[in-house]
Parts: C-alpha cells; structure tokens; sequence
C-alpha cells in the first residue's frame, strides 16, 4: 500500500507496525485546538479505528488555531466537520463520532470500545474524569494541556505509569486557573503539543522509544525552552480511584466551588467537648499545637490513616488557610464520616481562641 | 545557599517573573513555600507542585537542588 510507504520503509516501523497501526483503535476527546493535530496525524497515519467526542459546535475564533475547520464549517457540530475532513484525508479508517458532553454516566461506555485515550479537552473537570476512567478501565491516557504560550504533555496510566492525580491530586479551585477562550493562545502551540500528543499514541501502538510516562514535557514557545519533570505514582491515589469510580464529580465540585459548605468557625465549636481535631498540615509547618485532642495526619496519609479517625466524635480539620482542611472533608466523606467539619482561618483561627481562653 | 526557582504558566503573572535567584537556608519544601508566600502573596491562591532538579518533591522534601520549577495545573486545549 503506497499510503503508509513512508513508515512502512522505516526498520523502525515496517509492515508489521503498519499493521499494528491499522489495528489500533484511540479516542480523542476535544476536537479543538489540541485534538485538530493529533485527529489530523492519526488518521494520516491509518489507525483503524478513531472516535471523536465534542459537543461543540466551530466558532469563528476557533479558526485560529483549530485547523480542520475552515470558514464555511462556522456553526457545524465540531465531531461532523473534523469526520467529513478526516475522511477526505483518509477514506480507509473508521471514524466514530461522539456528539455529546463526557459526563461519568456515558464514559465507561464510549471508553471501552478503545485502547488509547488522548485528553484534548478545555476543563478540569472532564480532564479528571477522563483520568479516573482510564485508570478504572486500565487504559493509557496520552496527556496534553496549554496556556497562552507554554504547553504541557505526558502519558499517563502506561504500564503501571503515574496518573494525573498523582500530578495533582484534585481540581484547582474554580476560577483561579482561566481557559483559552477567556485568556487567548498562540495559535501554534496546541499544533505543536498535539502533534507531540500523537507522537505518544504512535510510540505506545509501535512499542518504540520511549513513551512520556512518568515525565511531565513542560515547553515554551516564547523561549524555545524545555524541561522535563519526573512524576511519580502514588499507590494509595490511584487505589482510591479504583474504590470509589466516577462519583467524585459532586464531592470535588461541593468543595471547590461552594468553598463553604462544610466550613465552621472556631467560635461555633470552642466550648464543645468529644471533638477529634485534625492537623493536615505537614509536619514541618509551623506554629504546632500540642492538645491530646489533635491528631497530626499531613493530608497525603490522610487515606492510609483512616483507622485512627473517631467515627463517633465530631471532627474537625484544620490546615493553614482552610484548603487544604476542606479537601480533606470531602475525602472523609467519601469514607463515610460524615459528621466532619472544615475550620474556618485554619491554624491562625486555633491559636487565637487558644490565647483567649489562657 | 542559591536557589533559582522557575515560574511556569499564569504564576509567572503572578510574581511578575518567569525566574529568580533566591538566598535561603536549609529548609524543607514547605518552608519554602512560606518564603514564597511571603514574597509573592498572589502564590496563596494559586495551585501548584513543586519540583527540585526536575523532580516533583513532597512538602517534607529538604531543598538540596540548584533548580526549583512552581508549575500551576493547565486546563487549555
């Protein structure tokens, strides 16, 4: 076949990788700046099968950067636009096409049906999703992020590999990172992080060289400068994925956007007795506050620790400034203690009723 | 003893530089972070993991390296 001649004559490649290839099946979800490029490699390079998932529909500032589209696609549903391109480019594949919003009712469905999951998406919250269905169903995810002019790619979940978690463990809090609709981008740059993205999925399918797992490729366009971060897999992470599946969408969300849920302040609980505190913070933090009612379980052990947690007193956590005490919470909750509370002002809050009431 | 930190993404924003040489004494990541949040308090509300000589490294970590990379989460596709 003269279409993959160019791999085929590679050593490297040959007609078995070829066929590996052909019978490689990857979904990619986000078919926007990020998913454009890898879309574009793969189906050139003739994977069997490829899915798409966006609801989107091409917007004029899309053009940009998104580059399957052109101006008559504006209004189109993105996953039609890139399928009509995409098999113009090449007819000998199966394209698949997910017009819809991944949620964690359909995920395990669409993920199934594939080996490799590419994360082309926007949003924290559907990268996280993506990264817990991967690691429920084993597959290799192949990572890839940009802001403004830098750019970020791994793979993870490969082989016993990290996962995004292990890189950070929950979602930011909202607000506090902007997206490329709200800030801008180079146009460039999701061209060359997606392209990067493809070149991990053909790697994984060819079994050569050496796939980014375990290492995060950080690269900015403006200084030509790259580096490579070394990330590591944390067991109890991944475990608690594998417990508790896809219904951590309300917890986070509970957390990190209501912010106060589950906060109580310190003047509501002073004067209460059979209150277990707990100290997230790391050890080395300081001031530390030497009570027999304090227990002292830095946030990461909080998961391998539970056994030393009351489940019949109240409990009530406490960090520097209340972040971290509320992720906490929420992991408690997910164990079924229920009845735990984040201190408002953190440790600060702790010490100034202290100095009042000696 | 000399450390440069690295700023990646939005926290460069935030300190107003992508890097800097700091003079600090031994010290754990978490004191560090102290230092930074002191010097930089846009830092305390911004979500970030921080690497020594390209390694991510826990809160408990003593600083030994030469090379600190702040790298915030990206969301953008």
């Amino acid at each position: 076949m003269s279409r993959y001649s160019r791999h085929i004559v590679l050593d490297e490649i040959g007609q078995a990788g070829q066929d590996k290839i052909s019978a490689a099946k990857v979904l990619v979800i986000g078919a926007g700046g990020l998913g454009c490029p890898v879309l574009q490699y793969l189906v050139a390079a003739g994977i069997g099968k490829i899915g798409v998932v966006d609801y989107d529909t091409v917007d004029e500032s899309n053009l940009q950067r998104q580059v399957l589209y052109n101006t008559a696609s504006i209004g189109q549903k993105k996953v039609i636009a890139a399928k009509e391109r995409l098999q113009q480019l090449n007819p000998t594949i199966t394209i698949e096409t997910y017009p819809e919003k991944l949620v964690s009712e359909n995920v395990i469905e669409i993920f199934k049906d594939y080996d490799i999951i590419v994360d082309g998406t926007d949003n924290f919250s559907t990268r996280y999703l993506i990264n817990d269905a991967a690691i429920i169903l084993d597959k290799p995810l192949v990572y890839g992020a940009i802001f403004k002019f830098e750019g970020q790619v791994t793979v993870f979940n490969y082989k016993g590999g990290p996962s995004y978690r292990c890189l950070f463990p929950t979602p930011p809090q909202k607000g506090s990172v902007p997206n490329c609709s709200e800030i801008g981008v180079l146009g460039v740059l999701p061209g060359i992080i997606g392209t990067m993205q493809a070149n991990e999925v053909l790697k994984i399918i060819l079994g050569i060289g050496t796939p980014l797992s375990g290492k995060l490729y950080c690269f900015n366009t403006l200084t030509n400068q790259s580096m490579t971060i070394g990330i590591n897999r944390e067991e109890p992470t991944i475990a608690m994925v594998k417990q508790r599946g896809l219904n951590f969408e309300n917890i986070e969300e509970t957390t990190f956007c209501s912010n106060n849920a589950f906060e109580i302040g310190i003047e509501s609980i002073i004067s209460e007795d059979d209150i277990q505190f707990i100290d997230v913070r790391g050890l080395s933090e300081m001031p530390r506050i030497e009570r027999e009612d304090i227990l002292e379980i830095p946030l990461p052990q909080l998961t391998k620790r539970l056994e030393l947690i009351s489940r019949k007193k109240k409990i009530i956590i406490f960090c520097k400034s209340g972040i971290r005490s509320a992720q906490a919470v929420a992991i408690l909750k997910e164990q079924n203690i229920t009845n735990c509370w984040s201190l408002k002002d953190g440790v600060s809050a702790f010490t100034k009723a202290l100095s009042k009431t000696t | 003893m000399h450390i440069e930190i690295k700023y990646f993404g939005m926290l460069a924003e935030v300190t107003g530089c992508s890097s800097e040489i700091l003079e600090l004494s031994v010290t754990p990541v978490s004191g560090l972070k102290e230092f930074l949040f002191k010097k930089h308090p846009g830092l305390q509300q911004k979500d970030f993991r921080i690497a020594q000589n390209q390694e991510l490294v826990s809160e408990e970590t003593m600083l030994t390296g030469q090379e600190i990379a702040i790298l915030p989460p990206f969301a953008g596709g």
